[in-house]
């Protein structure tokens, strides 16, 4: 049971949340102009690395939240947690290091 | 290929057991390959033993980054069965039965396929009526599958408890696949690598793929890895997992997402479990080994992981539902528990399947229950790779679907597991 | 025998606490604080058990939990019979009960063993060779009889008795093992006063310090300064001491599970006491103090009883003041044997010879034995040894300078001793993902980096000499409490120890023996039978990857997981392979540390606390009136309320007619309800459903459709404006969590420009339905301020007000085709409305109905049930609910992927009614059409039936189905073919009552 940081309420139990699947993946402002093949790596593709994972979890036993996180796939330490609708933090796999050790 | 039987057991006893050959080499790469096959998984060998044995193509390499058989195939809790309920589905999956009826002779390895009988039970009035219309449908589609009141699963499965009374999700009947059941999960990777080692396939195991080389007009040429630049005219990426990771390497992102899977087995113990038990709405999976060890399955976590290994809750859930069904396995003891990782598709099927990239294959998608397909999955992505086009089998499971809309969503119309 | 064994004085046993068990139904004695090898020991019994495969009697070769031989089932009765238990951590108590495993019909003449004399043809991996002719025999023969012969214990043949519970908890340092190292490493976190819980997997803190004779540490006996340091522990209140506890498991971001044993070593037990309790622990920071565990030596005939660690002999000598033989042969790699022969020497024990694998011992402690007269032979093996339940001979032979073994000499004993080295335990450490590195010096894998925040301390990471434990505990100790935000040093303590260093020398392998590599039976792993051929037998066959050779020969895979022989194996296949150990890889370490049992998992969850059961308010009262339930995802529902001698399809067509013929009362507070409110409301609703809501007039209804993005149906519900900013949106019962889910997911992470707010009320109403003709009748003389009457508030309208002084949000709506109301109130004031109205509509007879008769009166109507007609592979217009997408809008949740061919391509399964031929045939749920009856199988299937009733009103059976271009087939003959025969049905119109809507309005 993983330990994360909840950017609006401080670090629970995995157990208050509820994991999103990748983040940053905007849903287009007028689907209607996106050809199928456009539209179904919108609904299907996903990045899915090993690595730094840009995901989104709600905090939903908790302050409701949507909020983005950077985990890291291969230890499932987490580098980062920021709020929805903010950028993508500039950290490497180096930050990950420090949550764990 | 040495050939095994209880004959040449006898003979070799008598001296010392120093006649055995290695079953397959430890070759390294040729500078190229007509097919390159990326993971030496139950699904990459037989693949790879099905170019040899069907198609003639025997000048390929199946490349492994650790040991063969070392991921998903050495990790799940091998239950066989093919009562899907889609028509593609049935096909695929009962074609592997067919396969694995016959496997052990087929690759003179002893593969353990014990039908013992897959029952999958019901605790609610929709189960009942999904699990119904799974009955029918396979039925019609020649798939045994049949309809077992409460009772009937009691009489078949005697550890399981019915008494309503003392459950909070009554068993209300269940669905048996006879032909279904277990093998040897580790005697499958060998046997298919024993088989098209014999017929000249390279397995290369300590061979991590680091990147896929593509050319001018988009084909594949060859693969690079950490024993150096290996050629290949085509390449079949069969790597579970991982494959979102191999497809990148190509430039194609995938309709993927990795998971972390758990089982577990207990002490052994004298036989008494005769069959395997599904129960997917309190989301357990358990049999019994030839070791005697209950074999036990639990869900995914939530999020996806290449840690292969997932949270202490995932377990907890699992046994509080062994021990709901099983009350006489409470004080059983956990003797191991490990994880894997699983590929899942929004639709929960497979993708066997030509790609954008000419020369590129990929056979993946399994999600949770790939083990059961494994004849099956080598045998039709074996002649997707050789003739270029699928077998009409496989034809349905391509990536466009997923463009298209033209899903198998097993896991929606169903609510089961796989 | 009668205590032959026990010593007249010493060890930590309470003499004056005599206990009585018995094991195979024979009667022993031993003493509080035995465990049930030691005092078997001290009875002379060393034969425990059979092994696996060969069923070769064994006796107990360890102290502990690497034990590998001595397991038994234990328990008076089936509700409390445990198998596999290792006899050296069962700790005895009065009228234990334990008996020997896989031995039949007696353990010292077990049919089984003949395996034993067929073992040339059983070599590692045979059964992949052979039993595969004929075909069907491996299921049918070969694999019953390997599995008959497979299996150690057996399952308890009751239901546990038992109960089990669990805790969370949180600290600042964990220190797990309660040795020199955890006990000094305890004591420095505690200075601190941080949160420290120390716990120890044996009945008394101390570890090894328990079985030292001769150790002193600040002037005490070893065992009276770990007492002391225990008492000083006990006296702070930061410090949570756990004895019987195992730490079972390394979790991410430091969460580690103990299991710790609450009752099993009471004779009577407190029934207010849990057996056993999980404890999930959070620690900021944690010390691993696990030890070592002493390997043993690979050579011939190892595995007789009698043969047993050197380690584990003196514990059993000082400890437990039980004598392990008369007269023992030492086979040692180093110093550690040695010590092992002088604390049993001064037990009395004569040391035949000590045979040391070394050319030369040349340390204090060979001194000592060498002045003690013991005869030491250095550059020496054993061959072999004899006996048939006891060992009685060992036959030690000279290692000459070229490595040939000279001719082997027998030595008459009851007793072999290994030592073969120490294994630092590093399992947790691994299990944490920690990375190991190779130690040439020590022969052993220890911990190099660490992922987690943890730190090993002692012997568990190579240190073995007290002194430098002592230190070494004491220094992580206070380390781990500093890094885990300590504001307070600890005191800077030492230890002065007094101690003989065994050192650290050491054998991985298999000894040399010089006889026929081929035959000799050398065991590697005692529990699965495998023996130094086998691992070479694997590498000869091409497996070079550790874990192929473990997967292969089952070396390490038995219940004590490798404890023992891991080592031993890894060094066999390096020297097979002529390759370095740190080339072949090593196995991975699994969770648990050791066997766990599975009712700690499940805790209190079971029976009625297996899953939260979620009830209505009126519930109570549908319990009181007889009703059946049904479960739907939590909820508990009213299935039908039968009368006296009534089966299900009585009550449901009585059920069904008194709604359609006067009035019904049904219980809906389970549908899902959800407020979204403010200014955006209107139009995140446009956004979020197929309907288009702009101009849904305040305080009308309307049937709401939603997909997921990919188009598909997922969950639908009647949506109620009741002002400008604030929708009352109801869902299905099982659909609330996903819809709020998604609703909330939409607007936070996609339009969070939308001032809107959602608020889950599912639990805040309770809702009543009263359906049918007389439904206004019931309800007009208890409502206050609103008018019912059909021009004030038509069919799909909503008006608030008062119904018997309650505050309601009353609904004009119908999912049964008749006149009918929602009258939703506050759910605590749910059962009184709910009672007045029953009471008012005694004059009609209402009838109160249940969830199936919902489900007939609805498909009487053709109303769908997503879930029920739909499979997640639906569109709205498969459903024939075309008609609720707003063609006009611009966007909505799914509307994209409706764009796409595939969702209006032709032969897409469609909502029609099918009648059968025969009126009084019900179809079968889920049965499946074909076009063609005569078609072969696999045969193509056209559709399948989604609902399917008994319909009292239209006096025959009717059914809903989804059907391949189904609407175009209305009006013709397909097939449903059933096991008993083909059924022939009429695809219809799925309307089958009233189809005008007529009744609606009364």
């Amino acid at each position: 049971m993983l330990i994360i940081t909840c950017p609006h309420c401080g670090p629970r139990p995995e157990l208050e949340f509820r994991y999103g699947g990748e983040a940053h993946i905007a849903r287009p402002a007028d689907p209607s102009t996106l050809t199928d093949e456009e539209w179904g790596a919108f609904l299907y593709q996903r990045a899915n690395p090993r690595g730094l994972h840009a995901e989104r979890w709600r905090h939903v036993a908790g302050c409701g939240r949507f909020f983005n996180a950077l985990r890291d796939t291969q230890s499932d330490f987490f580098a980062a947690t920021y709020p929805a609708g903010t950028p993508r933090p500039d950290t490497d796999a180096s930050g990950v290091k420090e949550s764990g050790r | 290929m040495q050939k095994f039987s209880g004959l040449a057991l006898l003979k070799r006893a008598l001296g010392g057991h120093q006649g055995w050959q290695p079953q397959w080499r430890s070759p390294e790469p040729k500078a190229a390959y007509d097919v390159v096959i990326i993971g030496a998984g139950g699904h990459g060998l037989a693949t790879a033993y099905y170019l040899a044995t069907v198609h003639g193509i025997t000048n390929v390499a199946v490349l492994e980054k650790g040991w063969l058989g070392g991921g998903n195939t050495g990790r799940n809790t091998t239950i066989v069965r093919s009562n899907y309920l889609f028509d593609e589905s049935a096909g695929l999956y009962d074609h592997a039965v067919k396969l694995w009826e016959g496997l052990s002779q087929e690759l003179n390895y002893n593969v353990m396929f014990s039908q013992r009988g897959v029952l999958m039970l019901a605790h609610n009035i929709h189960d009942v009526q999904s699990f119904k219309r799974h009955v029918h449908a396979n039925r019609l589609n020649g798939v045994d599958n049949e309809w077992l009141t409460a009772e009937e699963c009691k009489d078949f499965c005697p550890p399981l408890n019915i008494d309503a009374a003392t459950m909070r999700y009554p068993v209300l009947g269940g669905a048996l696949q006879r032909r279904g059941g277990t093998a040897r999960h580790d005697a499958v990777a060998w046997g298919y690598a024993r088989g098209a080692d014999a017929r000249g396939v390279d397995i290369i195991q300590n061979c991590a793929v680091t990147g896929i080389r593509r050319g001018p007009d988009g084909a594949v040429t060859g693969v690079e890895t950490t024993k150096g630049f290996i050629g290949a005219k085509k390449i079949g990426v069969v790597a579970a997992g991982n494959t979102s990771v191999v497809m990148q390497m190509a430039g194609l992102r995938m309709p993927l997402e990795s998971y972390p899977l758990q089982a577990l087995v207990s002490e052994p113990i004298k036989p008494i479990f005769p069959c395997v038990v599904m129960s997917n709405t309190i989301h357990a999976y358990i049999s019994q080994s030839d070791k005697g060890e209950l074999v036990i399955g639990a869900g995914t976590d939530a999020y996806t992981s290449y840690s292969q290994r997932g949270g202490l809750h995932i377990t907890t859930h699992t046994l509080d539902a062994i021990c709901e069904l099983f009350p006489m396995f409470r004080r059983m003891r956990m003797l191991r528990n490990w994880g894997g990782i699983v590929d899942v598709t929004p639709d929960r099927s497979p993708i066997i399947a030509k790609t954008a990239a000419p020369g590129l294959y990929v056979n993946c998608g399994w999600g949770t229950g790939g083990f059961k397909a494994t004849p099956g999955s080598g045998h039709v992505f074996a002649h997707t790779i050789a003739t270029d086009a699928p077998h009409p089998i496989n034809a349905p499971f391509t990536i466009e679907r997923f463009r298209d809309g033209f899903l198998i969503d097993e896991a929606a119309a169903a609510a089961v597991a796989h | 025998m009668s205590g032959g064994f026990r010593l007249a004085a010493g060890g930590r046993i309470d003499r004056s606490r005599p206990l009585r068990f018995t094991f195979d139904g024979r009667s022993f004695r031993g003493f509080a604080g035995d465990t049930l090898a030691s005092a078997l020991i001290a009875e002379g019994v060393h034969l425990v058990g059979r092994s696996f495969k060969y069923h070769r009697p064994r006796g107990i070769v360890s102290a502990g939990a690497d034990e590998p031989n001595a397991l038994v089932g234990v328990g008076a009765d089936e509700a409390h019979y445990t198998p596999n238990l290792r006899a050296t951590q069962v700790e005895l108590h009065d009228g234990l009960v334990a008996e020997s495993q896989n031995r039949w019909p007696s353990l010292s003449f077990d049919v089984g063993a003949v395996n034993d004399l067929a073992a040339p043809l059983l070599p590692a991996g045979f059964y992949y060779k052979t039993f595969m002719w004929p075909q069907r025999a491996w299921t049918s023969f070969y694999e019953p009889k390997i599995r008959a012969a497979a299996g150690l214990g057996r399952a308890p043949g009751a239901a546990d008795a038992d109960r089990y519970t669990q805790h969370f908890a949180h600290c600042e340092v964990l220190v797990i093992g309660s040795g020199p190292a955890g006990l000094a490493a305890a004591l420095a976190a505690a200075e601190t006063g941080v949160r420290v819980i120390l716990c120890d997997e044996q009945p008394e803190f101390g570890g090894s310090l328990l079985a030292e004779r001769e150790a002193v540490i600040d002037g005490l006996p070893a065992a009276d300064w770990a007492a002391a340091a225990v008492a000083e522990l006990e006296t702070r209140d930061n410090v949570t001491l756990l004895t019987r506890t195992t730490a079972f498991g390394y979790f991410p971001h430091n969460l580690i599970g103990l299991a710790e044993r609450v009752t099993d070593h009471l004779g009577v037990r407190d029934p207010r006491l849990p057996r056993e309790r999980l404890w999930q622990v959070r620690a900021a920071e944690v010390v691993i103090a696990a030890g070592a565990i002493e390997r043993p030596i690979v050579f011939p005939e190892n595995d007789r009883p009698g043969v047993m660690l050197a380690d584990a002999a003196r514990t059993y000598s000082n400890r437990y003041a039980a004598k392990p033989g008369e007269r023992a042969v030492v086979f040692t790699a180093g110093d550690a044997g040695y010590r092992a022969a002088l604390d049993l020497a001064a037990a009395g024990v004569t040391i035949a010879a000590i045979a040391d694998l070394r050319p030369a011992a040349t340390g204090a402690l060979p001194a000592r034995a060498r002045a003690a007269g013991i005869d030491v032979r250095t550059a020496t093996t054993v061959t072999g040894t004899r006996g048939r339940l006891r060992v009685s001979q060992a036959h030690l032979a000279a290692i000459k300078p070229d490595g040939s073994v000279g001719a082997a000499e027998a030595v008459p004993c009851d007793l072999v001793l290994m030592a073969g080295g120490a294994t630092p335990s590093v399992h947790l450490f691994s299990q944490s993902r920690g990375k190991l590195g190779w130690n040439e010096a020590l022969k052993a894998y220890v911990p190099e980096s660490s992922v987690e925040r943890e730190r090993s301390a002692g012997a568990c990471r190579g240190v073995y000499e007290l002194g430098a434990v002592l230190a070494d505990g004491y220094d992580k100790g206070s380390a781990a409490a500093k890094a885990a935000g300590a504001t307070t040093a600890a005191a800077s303590r030492s230890f002065a120890a007094k101690a003989l260093d065994a050192g650290s020398d050491g054998f991985i392998g298999a000894a040399p023996h010089g006889r026929n590599p081929a035959f000799a039976k050398a065991f590697v792993d005692w529990q699965n039978d495998v023996t130094a051929k086998d691992i070479k037998l694997a590498t000869r066959e091409g497996f070079r990857s550790i874990e192929h050779i473990k997967r292969y020969t089952t070396t390490g895979m038995a219940t004590d997981q490798g404890k023992t022989s891991n080592m031993n194996a890894l060094g066999i296949v390096s020297d097979a392979l002529k390759t370095p150990v740190t080339a072949i890889g090593l196995t991975t370490f699994r969770m648990p540390y050791t066997p766990t049992t599975f009712g700690i998992f499940a805790g209190h969850s079971r029976g009625a606390l297996f899953d939260p059961v979620r009830t209505t308010p009126i519930h109570g009262w549908a319990a009181e009136q007889g009703a059946a339930f049904e479960d739907v995802s939590l909820w508990k529902r009213a299935h039908y309320f039968p009368h006296a001698g009534e089966d299900m399809h009585a009550a449901v067509a009585r059920e069904c007619l008194a709604v359609r013929r006067s009035v019904g009362i049904f219980d809906a507070s389970t549908l899902g309800k959800i407020e979204v409110v403010g200014p955006d409301a209107a139009e995140f609703m446009n956004r979020m459903y197929t309907n288009a809501w702009a101009k849904l007039g305040v305080g009308r209804l309307r049937y709401g459709v939603m997909l997921r993005e990919d188009g598909f149906v997922t969950d639908d519900g009647v949506v109620g404006r009741l002002a400008e900013d604030r929708f009352h949106v109801t869902t299905t019962t099982g659909g609330a969590p996903r819809v709020l889910q998604m609703m909330e997911d939409y607007l936070q992470t996609e339009w969070p420009d939308l001032d809107v707010w959602l608020t889950s009320t599912t639990e805040q109403w309770a809702v009543i339905a009263v359906q049918g003709p007389n439904a206004r009748k019931v309800l007009e003389p208890l409502v206050e301020g609103i008018d019912l009457s059909p021009a004030a508030l038509p069919h799909m309208s909503a008006a608030t007000g008062t119904i018997c002084g309650v505050p309601t949000r009353l609904f004009r709506v119908s999912f049964t085709g008749e006149l009918g109301f929602e009258v939703n109130v506050p759910a605590d004031l749910g059962r009184v409305v709910w009672e007045a109205i029953f009471a008012a509509g005694a004059p009609y007879g209402i009838t109160p109905y249940g969830t199936e008769t919902m489900h007939v009166l609805r498909a009487e109507k053709g109303y769908i049930i997503v879930g029920q007609e739909t499979d997640g592979t639906a569109t709205p217009d498969d459903v024939g609910l075309g008609w609720a997408v707003g063609k006009a809008k611009k966007d909505f949740v799914g509307k994209r992927s409706l764009a796409r061919a595939s969702m209006s391509a032709p032969g897409r399964k469609q909502l029609v009614g099918l009648l059968t031929q025969d009126p009084q045939v019900v179809l079968e749920e889920g049965a499946q059409i074909v076009a063609d009856p005569a078609a072969p199988v696999p045969m193509p299937m056209v559709g399948h039936v989604t609902s399917s009733y008994a319909s009292a009103v239209v006096g025959r059976s009717i059914a809903l189905a989804m059907v391949k271009g189904g609407r175009a087939r209305i009006g013709e003959t397909l097939y449903v073919p059933m096991p008993g025969g083909t059924i022939p049905v009429t695809v219809t119109e799925p309307v089958f009552y009233d189809p005008k809507g007529e009744r609606l309005d009364g």
